[in-house]
C-alpha cells in the first residue's frame, strides 16, 4: 500500500513540476522583484538606488498620476455597463427560437478574433473627423457632426471606449448565451400558466438564474478595463493633444518603464494598477450577496 | 425588448423586431471590416471624396498592397507570429495537461502549495510580471528571437486550472481499471486520461492561439527588429510610417488579420465552446 502510494506521490510530484518551476520563474520570481524594484531609483548603467517609498509618494503626489487613475476608472465606467448589458441583450436575443443563431454568433465574436492593432487602425480611420463614416453618418441623421472624435480630449477616451464596447460585446454575449442556455425551459413554462408576463419572467426568472454568470462576466470586464493598454496605445499617438485624457495606468506604466527607462516608477505604477484590481474585486466580492443567486 | 422564450405559438411581430435588432448589431459588427477591406484598395485622394464611395474605382488597385509589403517583411511576420503562436500552444497543452492531471487526480507532497501558486498567478494581471521577464529576457542575450516571444507562456496556469476541471469529471473507477491492468500513472495518463480530455484541449489550444496573436505589449516591448516583429506589433509601426495613408493602413491591417479569420473559419465551433466553457467553469 505505501509503496503504491510512493509510486503515486512521485509520478504526482513530477507532472506538476515543469509548471511549478515555470510559474516560480515567470511569474512569482517576477511578482517579487516587481515590488522590490518600485522601491528602487534606476539610475543609468544599471545602478539602483534604495528610495524607500519615495516611488510611491512621488507618485500619489503627482497630478498626471490622479489624472491617470482617473482616466482609467473613467474608461472602466464608460465600457463596463454598456458591453455587459449589451451583451445580455444580445444574449437574451440570441436565446429565442430563431434561425441562423450560428451565423449571428459567428458574427458577433468576430471582432474577438482581430487582433486589436487592427481593430484600433480601422477605427481610427472611421473616426476620422473629416471623412470618417461616423460622422458622416451623423450629418446624415442631421445629428451633431464634425467632431474630433480621435483628437478632442473630451472624446478621445470615449472614441476608445467605443470600439472596445465594440469589440468585447459579443464575447460576453456568447459567456451569457451559455449561461442561459443552462436554465431549464420549465421555469418558463410555469411561469406562463401563471400568467407571467415577458418582462416579469426576465426579472424573476432569467435575472436571478443567469446572475452566477454575470457576475463572472462582470468581473472579467471590470479587470480588462482596467488592464487597457492596446486600443489606446494604437489609437492615440503620443503627439495627439488629447493624449493627456486618454493615457490609463498600463499606458502610464508602459512609458515610465520602457520608454523614458523609469523602471522603479513603473513598477509603483504598475503595483498600484494590482491593489486597485483587488479592491474593485473585492468589493465586487462583497456586493454579489445582493444580488447573485446561486442555489435555486 | 426582453422577449424571453414565452414567444413559442405566439410569434411574428415579436421575432421581427428580434431578427431587426440582430442583424442591425450584425451590420455594426461587420461593417468596419468591410469598410476596411474596401479602402485598401482605394487610391489616397479617394478616402476624401465627399460623400464617400464605399468602393474603390477598381478592386485591381493594390498600390497599397505593394507599399506596405516594402516597408514591412510580412512573411517575416507570418513566420513569427505561427511560431509564437504554435509553440505556445505546444507548451500550454504539454505542461498544463500533465500538472492538471497530477492536481486532479493524484495525490503527492506540497500539492497545496503548488496549487496555491498556481491560483495566485490567475489573479494576478500579466502586467505586473513584465518588467522582470523583460530583465531576464535581455539577460539572457536573446532579444529579437522567437524563444523572447513565446518566452512569458512556457507553462499556463490559465490552462492549468481549466484542464484540472476536465480531469476532475473522469471517473476515478475508469483510472483505477487501467491501474489494475498494470498501468503506471504516466502511462494512465498517457494512455487513458488525456484522449478523453480532446474537447477542452482543442478549447485551450484556440484560446492561447488567440490571446497570443492580439498581445501587443510583450512582443513590443522584446522584440524590436524589423524581421522579428509579430503581425499586431508590426502593425504598430505602419501607425508611424503611413500617419495619414489610410489606404496603406487598412491594407497592412487587411493582411494582419487574414490568418486568424481563417482560422476562426476552421475552429469557429472551438472558439464558440471554449468560451462557453471557459465561462461557466472557471
Amino acid at each position: 500500500m505505501s509503496k503504491n502510494y510512493k509510486k503515486e506521490a512521485l509520478a504526482g510530484f513530477f507532472m506538476a513540476l515543469p509548471t511549478i518551476i515555470g510559474l516560480i520563474i515567470l511569474n512569482f520570481y517576477p511578482l517579487c522583484r516587481t515590488v522590490y524594484m518600485s522601491f528602487f531609483q534606476s539610475g543609468s548603467f544599471g545602478k539602483w538606488k534604495f528610495v524607500g517609498l519615495d516611488n510611491y509618494t512621488k507618485m500619489f503626489q503627482s497630478s498626471g498620476f490622479w489624472k491617470v487613475t482617473g482616466n482609467t476608472l473613467l474608461f472602466m465606467v464608460y465600457t463596463v455597463p454598456v458591453t455587459v448589458i449589451g451583451g445580455l441583450l444580445i444574449a437574451v436575443l440570441l436565446d429565442q427560437k430563431i434561425k441562423g443563431k450560428t451565423v449571428f454568433r459567428a458574427i458577433y465574436f468576430l471582432p474577438m478574433v482581430v487582433a486589436p492593432a487592427a481593430v484600433a487602425m480601422v477605427w481610427k480611420w472611421l473616426f476620422n473627423t473629416d471623412f470618417g463614416i461616423v460622422n458622416l453618418t451623423l450629418k446624415a441623421l442631421h445629428l451633431p457632426s464634425g467632431i474630433n472624435w480621435i483628437s478632442d480630449p473630451k472624446t478621445a477616451l470615449l472614441a476608445c471606449a467605443l470600439v472596445t464596447i465594440w469589440s468585447s460585446v459579443g464575447y460576453d454575449a456568447i459567456l451569457l448565451l451559455s449561461g442561459l442556455q443552462g436554465i431549464s425551459r420549465t421555469y418558463y413554462e410555469a411561469a406562463r400558466i401563471d400568467g407571467a408576463s415577458s418582462f416579469q419572467q426576465f426579472k424573476k426568472i432569467t435575472l436571478p438564474l443567469v446572475s452566477p454568470t454575470l457576475f463572472f462576466v462582470l468581473i472579467m470586464r471590470i479587470m480588462a478595463s482596467i488592464k487597457v493598454f492596446d486600443i489606446v496605445y494604437m489609437m492615440i499617438e503620443k503627439t495627439n493633444p488629447a493624449i493627456r485624457s486618454c493615457e490609463t495606468i498600463l499606458y502610464n506604466f508602459y512609458q515610465e518603464t520602457f520608454v523614458k527607462n523609469n523602471k522603479g516608477y513603473g513598477a509603483s505604477m504598475v503595483v498600484w494598477c494590482v491593489i486597485l484590481i483587488s479592491i474593485i474585486t473585492l468589493i465586487q466580492f462583497i456586493g454579489q450577496k445582493k444580488w447573485v443567486t446561486y442555489d435555486v | 425588448m426582453a422577449q424571453n422564450k414565452t414567444i413559442g405559438k405566439k410569434r411574428g411581430k415579436g421575432n421581427i423586431i428580434v431578427y431587426l435588432v440582430l442583424i442591425l448589431g450584425s451590420v455594426i459588427m461587420i461593417f468596419p471590416f468591410i469598410w476596411m477591406i474596401t479602402t485598401s484598395f482605394k487610391t489616397v485622394p479617394e478616402t476624401t471624396l465627399i460623400p464617400p464611395a464605399l468602393f474603390p474605382k477598381s478592386f485591381r488597385n493594390t498600390a497599397a498592397y505593394a507599399q506596405v509589403t516594402a516597408s514591412l517583411p510580412f512573411l517575416k511576420l507570418y513566420y513569427n507570429t505561427l511560431m509564437m503562436i504554435v509553440l505556445r500552444v505546444i507548451c500550454a497543452v504539454i505542461f498544463s495537461s500533465m500538472a492538471a492531471y497530477a492536481f486532479a487526480k493524484l495525490k503527492f507532497p506540497l500539492k497545496n502549495i503548488f496549487f496555491f501558486i498556481v491560483l495566485s498567478q490567475l489573479m494576478l494581471p500579466a502586467q505586473v510580471f513584465i518588467l522582470p521577464q523583460y530583465e531576464i529576457i535581455s539577460a539572457l542575450g536573446k532579444t529579437d528571437s522567437i524563444f523572447a516571444l513565446v518566452f512569458p507562456a512556457l507553462v499556463s496556469a490559465f490552462g492549468t486550472f481549466f484542464l484540472r476541471q476536465t480531469y476532475m469529471g473522469i471517473p476515478d473507477d475508469l483510472l483505477e481499471a487501467a491501474r489494475i491492468d498494470g498501468c503506471g500513472h504516466f502511462k494512465t495518463f498517457l494512455r487513458i486520461a488525456f484522449p478523453l480530455t480532446k474537447t477542452s484541449v482543442a478549447a485551450l489550444s484556440v484560446f492561447t492561439a488567440l490571446f497570443a496573436y492580439s498581445d501587443l505589449m510583450w512582443p513590443l516591448i522584446v522584440n524590436t527588429k524589423l524581421d522579428k516583429l509579430t503581425l499586431s506589433s508590426g502593425l504598430s509601426t505602419l501607425r508611424g510610417q503611413f500617419a495619414v495613408n489610410y489606404p496603406n493602413l487598412m491594407a497592412g491591417s487587411v493582411l494582419a488579420m487574414i490568418p486568424m479569420i481563417v482560422i476562426y473559419i476552421i475552429f469557429q465551433k472551438q472558439f464558440i465552446e471554449g468560451i462557453a466553457l471557459t465561462g461557466t467553469k472557471a
